[in-house]
């Protein structure tokens, strides 16, 4: 239960070893580099942003190429193998796939070029279908679609508005001829004979007709007024030739493209030898683009080179040895100074590093500051079985969690850390499970009556009581170790303050509270209203009694006048006692928040007994015990499911909200090594 | 007929449905806000999943509450109700859940669409974002713990 033990080091080194010192540390990965170094001195700094956006890029274009390597020729994946974190090789492995980069690389291009070709051939076809589409209308037409007539005839292609047939168009013609003719003559019999043209209609759409009209060429003037009149408009697009030639040319294309876009998949398939190689070498140029980033920010002379940092306590010695042996660098080991901002590395034992994630997600301590994750971790996994309460689902975390843990050790970090806290919640809660009775609610009764006739009483007997049949004795309970829970986050606050020297504060502030509230729940016990609530009678010793009146009395007091301390002004200083007498309400409603305990653990319980019943009530007959096994294991995964994320959700609230609003601050500075990038794989060590 | 009956059974039906109705509305509230995270980042899926369950607990408790009163007034188990004023101390009783179930369900879902947009901004602010939903389904827990107790105090 403790942070890291950092130590500052300073280091000052030749350097012409400058490339091959960062090698070193990055693959230890144990130093947080700081390079504010004063600016009096004269230094100067590398600028390698080129180098660095050259390894970026090349580290973008192997991490494309893995992108469409996963489209075009997808891993085979087990369902849980997301949880792998990467794939592990040795030394060699890395070194053998290191001398290859220049081959990967240009393959890694390549397949990023062929993907680029079979986006283009995508939107040829998708041009063409456009076309093809357009075309459709006209596949009738046994001329080119621009086609105006020949020596004695003139041709009108194109469309027009609504509905027609070819009479319509024709008599539409020889109606506005014979008005034009009759305004011209004064005396002319409209439609008397049929005007002299040929009108096909190659197509009906909903909103225009698709025609082409055929007439001498020496109408050709009053054909095109007449059909101009009646909203003839030309095709906007023109397809050379003659359309069902031309839709025949496109639908080959597409054939042909469609093949080639095969192909070329089949191509990019050809490398998926390569996947591991892009994996590595992407980890390796984004490894080699911090690595410049660094020599960038270290300040160096002509010949040497300055950077400080911070090294966890156990780490020292190697860094050391490595640095003054291997490169004959001076290095500098210090104390942190009071001042100095120390990053913070969280180190526990192995179930409580489980919690550090969830630490984590709230903000880490200060350095100098108590590590709550081993205290926390204790409580966490108790009040997570106590809401989950359920044997047989604890023993569903238990396998699950310890399963995916087994098959899968290369896992990142924080899913291994998350499956681990599963893992031991999930043997609190089968813990707690027995002692409320329940495994699977009360499916063993359930099973044993409908299908055993079983008519004994109760099988599974709780270990303890069964919180539906006296839930105020649960509750009170609760209340008690959430008591606990706030007290012992206040005695952490005492011991910051006592370990800052802070006496007077440790006395107003911290212990001052422990005898105001306990003394006020030692006065609570003997009464009738605690008798009422929680169903038993508690006496205590007249002087207990009376020693825990003076206890309460004595810490109000202390708290009515020391609290406001830092006031010089007495009144003001009384009425922030005053107030601070008040904060009382709020231990209450903190106490009573653990009443969730209780709410949820009867949840749990509630439901699955709600899905053994409704699972029983059907088990009659050839088919029952299916449906019953069905509706036993769907019910009971959701109720698993709603009531896990229950138990994390509420357990993190009392952990944030309850406890660490009694002494914890955060804001500490995640530690943050030099390292090697390592996204897709991690290499080991050989040492 | 029975009067009390009909009261107690009306008490596990409104604690069913109102908390039930909460729930709902706010799932669906914070359901429209993971949508839309999804459809910019779908590897947020699994957080935004829990962000939008959370509003999802009130109904499980109006459920609960009904279950319980069914199981004592004879519906499901127990003794049947034989007066009006027994019948009126279950509706009685079931009433925090059902009201504070369907308030509590639509705040937590506006809160859960909140948050689900702080995990659209700051992934690593997860364990935050949570925390603001659950603040509101105290007030759930509050209620549905003063429910059993009534009920199975009757």
């Amino acid at each position: 239960m403790a942070l890291a033990k950092m130590k500052k080091i300073s280091v000052c080194a030749r350097k012409r070893n400058r490339s091959k010192i960062l090698d070193a540390l990055q693959r230890m990965g144990v130093m947080e580099i700081e390079t504010k170094l004063e600016e009096d001195f004269q230094l100067e700094k590398t600028d390698t942003t080129e180098a660095r956006a050259s390894f970026l890029k090349q580290a973008v274009v192997l991490d494309n190429a893995l992108k469409v390597l996963d489209r075009y020729a997808p891993e085979k994946k087990g369902l849980l193998s997301g949880l792998d974190g990467g794939d592990e090789l040795t030394q060699e492995q890395f070194n053998n796939m290191k001398s290859d980069k220049t081959a990967a690389c240009e393959d890694a291009a390549t397949v990023i070029k062929l993907e680029k070709e079979i986006d283009e051939l995508k939107a040829a076809i998708t041009r063409d279908e456009v076309r093809k589409e357009m075309l459709g209308p006209w596949l009738g037409l046994d001329l080119p679609m621009n086609f105006s007539g020949t020596k004695t005839t003139s041709v009108f292609i194109g469309t027009l508005p609504g509905a027609w047939d070819r009479a319509a168009v024709l008599s539409a013609i020889a109606a506005h001829a014979a008005k034009a003719a009759g305004e011209a003559d004064g005396a002319a019999e409209a439609g008397a004979e049929p005007f002299p043209a040929e009108v096909e209609i190659l197509h009906n759409a909903n909103d225009a007709t698709y025609v082409d009209v055929v007439c001498l060429k020496k109408d050709t003037e009053a054909v095109q007024a007449a059909l101009r009149a009646n909203g003839f408009a030309r095709p906007s697009q023109i397809e050379p030739g003659i359309p069902a030639h031309t839709a025949e040319k496109i639908e080959a294309d597409i054939q042909a493209r469609e093949l080639k876009i095969t192909e070329t998949e089949d191509k990019i398939a050809a490398y998926a030898g390569r996947r591991e190689y892009f994996k590595v070498l992407s980890d390796y140029y984004n490894t080699k683009a911090e690595k410049y980033r660094m020599i960038a920010d270290i300040p160096h002379t002509e010949n040497a080179i300055f950077f400080e940092g911070w090294v966890p306590a156990k780490q020292v010695p190697a860094v050391e040895k490595v640095l003054t042996e291997q490169f004959g660098a001076v290095v500098d080991i210090e104390e942190p100074l009071p001042d100095d901002e120390v990053p913070t590395l969280l180190k526990n034992n192995k179930i409580s590093a489980s919690v550090e994630s969830v630490l984590e997600s709230y903000g880490l301590p200060k350095q100098g500051k108590v590590d709550p994750t081993f205290i926390m971790s204790i409580f966490y996994i108790i009040f997570f079985g106590m809401m989950l309460s359920d044997a047989g689902y604890g023993i569903v975390m238990v396998i699950g969690c310890g399963l995916a843990l087994l098959k899968h050790p290369g896992m990142a970090t924080g899913t291994k850390k998350m499956l681990q806290l599963f893992f031991w919640c999930g043997l609190s809660t089968t813990f707690w499970g027995f002692m409320y009775g329940s495994f699977f609610g009360d499916l063993i009764q359930v099973v044993a009556e409908t299908f055993f006739g079983w008519t004994g009483g109760t099988i599974l007997k709780p270990l303890w009581f069964e919180p539906l049949v006296q839930p105020m004795k649960l509750l009170t309970y609760c209340m008690l170790f959430g008591l606990i829970h706030l007290l012992t986050g206040l005695a952490i606050k005492g011991v910051e303050m006592l370990k800052e020297k802070d006496f007077v504060g440790f006395f107003a502030e911290v212990f001052s509270w422990f005898l105001l509230v306990i003394g006020l729940v030692l006065m609570l016990v003997p009464t009738d209203l605690f008798a009422s609530i929680s169903g038993q009678t508690y006496s205590i010793p007249d002087g207990l009694a009376m020693a825990a009146k003076i206890m309460a009395g004595l810490g109000a007091l202390i708290i009515l006048f020391m609290s406001g301390r830092s006031n010089k002004n007495w009144a003001l200083r009384i009425a922030l006692g005053l107030y601070d007498i008040y904060g009382i309400t709020s231990w209450l409603s903190d106490v009573l928040s653990y009443s969730r305990l209780l709410a949820l653990g009867l949840a749990t319980g509630v439901i699955a007994s709600v899905i053994n019943m409704m699972a029983s009530m059907v088990s009659g007959g050839i088919l029952g015990p299916v449906i019953f096994i069905i509706i036993i294991l769907v019910g009971h995964t959701l109720n698993i499911a709603i009531n896990l994320l229950g138990a994390y959700v509420h357990t993190n609230r009392l952990q944030f909200v309850e406890f660490f609003g009694k002494f914890y601050e955060g804001g500490g500075r995640p530690f943050t090594a030099f390292k090697r990038i390592s996204k897709h794989t991690q290499i080991k060590e050989d040492n | 007929m029975n009067l009390g009956m009909a009261f107690a059974i009306l008490g596990a039906a409104l604690a069913a449905s109102l908390a039930g109705w909460g729930s709902a509305k706010g799932v669906g509230i914070a359901g429209q806000a993971a949508a839309g995270v999804v459809s910019e980042e779908p590897g947020l899926f699994a957080k935004v999943l829990i962000l939008q369950l959370l509003p999802g607990t009130q109904g499980i408790y109006g459920l609960l509450v009904a279950f319980i009163t069914l199981s004592r007034v004879g519906v499901l188990g127990g003794t049947p109700v034989d007066n009006t004023a027994t019948g009126l101390m279950y509706l009685a009783a079931c009433l925090p859940m059902a009201f504070v179930g369907l308030g509590s369900g639509i705040h937590q879902g506006k809160t859960s669409a909140a948050s689900i947009g702080i995990v659209a901004k700051r992934e690593d602010q997860f364990g935050k974002a949570m925390l603001f939903p659950a603040m509101v389904e105290t007030y759930a827990i509050l209620a549905l713990l003063i429910s059993i107790l009534a009920i199975t105090n009757i």
